[in-house]
């Protein structure tokens, strides 16, 4: 081989033209990586796609134990479970907007005005993680206990005024990390001081400017929120909230785990179909600007 | 029209700007010119509104502007990032400090297209910035600005990621749109040709403060201090003595001195000389040998080392083969009318050289 990088391009390219003329040995050493990478990629295949496979069809055993879409069917006539789902994205819906507006101005701020700020900022948001839920529960059920009557007819009577508030707190990790990356990603000083100098204010600069510039990543930060609002059971479960996955708890310990299957099935499938819309928006950015916003 | 009073602003430690007073004139071209560091983007950001000095004002028409934000100032900006706003077309990007304005949607896009016109870049309206050059991204950034129809026009290094072809034909395009405006403009730029080629004025700064304001002609021919000697262009420092009237006595000449207040006749000095205001002519028994030749297009430089060891940079017309050869040996000769002298550096000054009368 020669030495230069260049030389060895050649060199590997003239090997591989020469190959299916006896040049075996060069070929079984490039041709090993591809093996591994097939393996992997099979074995992780296997992994995720076994359960999900796995799970499917034990959605489809009917309470006589015959395979069909009756626990979906139930699912649908069922006005308890609509009214959780309900509830879980009226609850997701809201959490993701707000945390949103709470979030990009301050992730902007930090960048543009207090640099030094990150790492604490970074810090903080990793909160809500390393307290686990079961302690955020407790704490709230305290709270809740001691809090006035009106306080609690008021908010905590409801899983919407009770829960939201907790879980865009909840959400700050994943949102916050989701926006800096995408305001990293642009010029955020020069979009702004051209924004401010041709006469925008604030607001305009963030909704016109920013906003769509990191449209991505907002998207990014709000399905993160949904899927989060769609999966949490612990907390909603100790304070006796009637969401979505709770109901799938109980409709497993009600004995009808067919139906809570197919419960986390739906819920998967909809999480699948908003990563896979982010990543169509991504896609299309990349190749000619978009104007969804 | 514009007027910095004392203005001051210090970054930690760092003292960005230590007192900035400058006026500018209305329709005027003002280049800020200084090492990176020096204050000169402080204080354009301090005038479009995004800072804001710590001491002194900024006056506008001899309005106090100095806590006025960016978005009252009515000023046009070009950044030396490509700031165009990638989510919008270039028509929306140009008509966007319209819209902001209350425009009507009819009237803004026909300005944009004037104005694109202007820049001649009108094929390229519906176009996104992504899909544009360099070049043409500035070129529409300065319609952007112009869009507006501030009152002052800030140019932040608009030209420096650009490569040298597009940045010298981009240069002459700025200073034509500014003079056929008549748009008061502050250019900031650490490229002195820059600076000297499309200034009415130049200033010269210095760790936060003015070293000197003048026209081009008379920063490069006629430098303040050292620094802006050294700073705009090659300069040789050439030790000398004032002589009984008044001139100085450098490389066995005697040439006319600049600025001869304050220098006593015998006094050390140093002679700043440009490079092509010094001569070399080929002479077997001369007091100095070429030691390198760079062939820069137009001219050829020559650096001549003296017997002394001290180093003259020469600048020689004509093809480079017409030039001595390093290793010939050569007298030099002082083409100048008059030299800008320094008090001397410590080291003594040179023994005065034999060299033929120019």
């Amino acid at each position: 081989m020669s030495t230069g990088s260049v030389g060895w391009i050649a060199a590997d390219v003239l090997i591989d033209e020469v190959a299916p003329a006896g040049r075996a040995p060069t070929r079984r050493r490039r041709a090993r990586p591809r093996l591994w990478r097939v393996s992997i990629l099979l074995l992780a295949f296997i992994y995720f796609i076994g359960p999900l496979v796995s799970a499917f069809k034990y959605s489809l055993i009917q309470a006589d134990g015959s395979y069909g879409f009756g626990n979906y069917w139930k699912i649908v006539n069922s006005s308890a479970i609509l009214t959780a789902l309900a509830t879980s994205l009226e609850i997701a819906g809201i959490a993701a907007v707000v945390v949103v507006t709470l979030m990009l101005p301050t992730v902007v701020w930090v960048r543009l005005r207090r640099p030094k700020l990150t790492l604490l900022l970074e810090g903080v948001t990793l909160l809500p993680i390393v307290i686990p839920p079961v302690v955020v529960a407790a704490g709230l059920e305290q709270m809740q206990r001691s809090a006035p009557s009106w306080v609690v007819s008021l908010l905590f009577n409801h899983a919407l005024t009770g829960l939201t508030p907790f879980y865009i707190v909840l959400a700050m990790p994943f949102t916050y990390r989701a926006l800096d990356t995408g305001v990293r990603a642009i010029d955020l000083r020069t979009l702004v001081d051209a924004s401010r100098s041709l006469g925008a204010s604030w607001f305009t600069t963030m909704t016109r400017v920013i906003l769509p510039n990191v449209q991505t990543a907002v998207l990014g930060a709000m399905f993160l929120t949904i899927a989060l609002c769609l999966g949490e059971v612990v907390i909603a479960n100790l304070l006796l909230y009637q969401t979505f996955p709770v109901e799938i708890i109980q409709q497993s310990l009600a004995g009808t785990a067919g139906i809570a299957v197919a419960l986390s099935n739906l819920s998967l499938v909809f999480t699948f179909v908003l990563l896979f819309s982010l990543s169509f928006v991504g896609s299309r950015r990349s190749g000619r600007a978009s104007r969804v916003f | 029209m514009i007027r910095f009073e004392g203005v001051q602003r210090h970054f930690a430690d760092v003292s960005a700007l230590d007192g900035l007073d400058l006026e500018i004139d209305k329709g005027e071209l003002i280049a800020l010119l200084g090492p990176s560091g020096c204050g000169k983007t402080t204080a354009l950001r301090i005038l479009g509104g995004f800072d804001r000095p710590d001491a002194g004002k900024v006056f506008v028409n001899d309005v106090d502007v100095t806590t006025l934000p960016a978005h009252k100032r009515d000023m046009g900006m070009v950044f030396q990032a490509y700031s165009l706003f990638p989510n919008m077309d270039v028509r929306t990007n140009v008509a966007f400090g319209l819209r902001m304005r209350g425009q009507d949607k009819a009237k803004r896009l026909q300005r944009a297209d004037e104005l694109l016109e202007l820049v001649g870049l009108a094929q390229t309206a519906d176009r996104y910035p992504h899909q544009l050059s360099g070049g043409q991204q500035q070129r529409v950034a300065i319609a952007r600005a112009l869009a507006i129809e501030p009152e002052v026009l800030l140019l932040d290094e608009p030209l420096a990621a650009l490569d040298a072809r597009v940045r010298l034909q981009l240069r002459a395009e700025i200073r034509s749109l500014q003079q056929r405006l008549g748009i008061t403009t502050l250019f900031v730029t650490h490229d002195q040709s820059e600076a000297l080629s499309i200034a009415d004025r130049v200033g010269v700064m210095r760790s936060g403060r003015l070293e000197q304001i003048d026209t081009p002609q008379n920063v490069y021919r006629q430098p303040a201090t050292q620094f802006v000697a050294e700073f705009v262009g090659a300069m040789n420092r050439l030790p000398g003595r004032i002589g009984d009237r008044g001139e100085v006595q450098i490389l066995g000449h005697r040439v006319a001195v600049a600025n001869p207040e304050g220098y006593a006749s015998g006094g050390a000095v140093d002679a700043l000389l440009r490079p092509e205001s010094i001569a070399v002519v080929r002479d077997s028994a001369g007091p100095g040998e070429i030691t390198d030749r760079t062939f820069l297009g137009s001219v050829t430089r020559l650096e001549v080392t003296l017997d002394s060891g001290q180093k003259v940079l020469v600048d020689a017309h004509g093809h480079g083969a017409d030039s001595p050869a390093p290793g010939e040996r050569v007298g030099l000769q002082i083409v100048a009318e008059s030299v800008t002298v320094t008090p001397a550096a410590d080291t003594p000054a040179e023994p005065e050289l034999a060299i033929e009368p120019a």
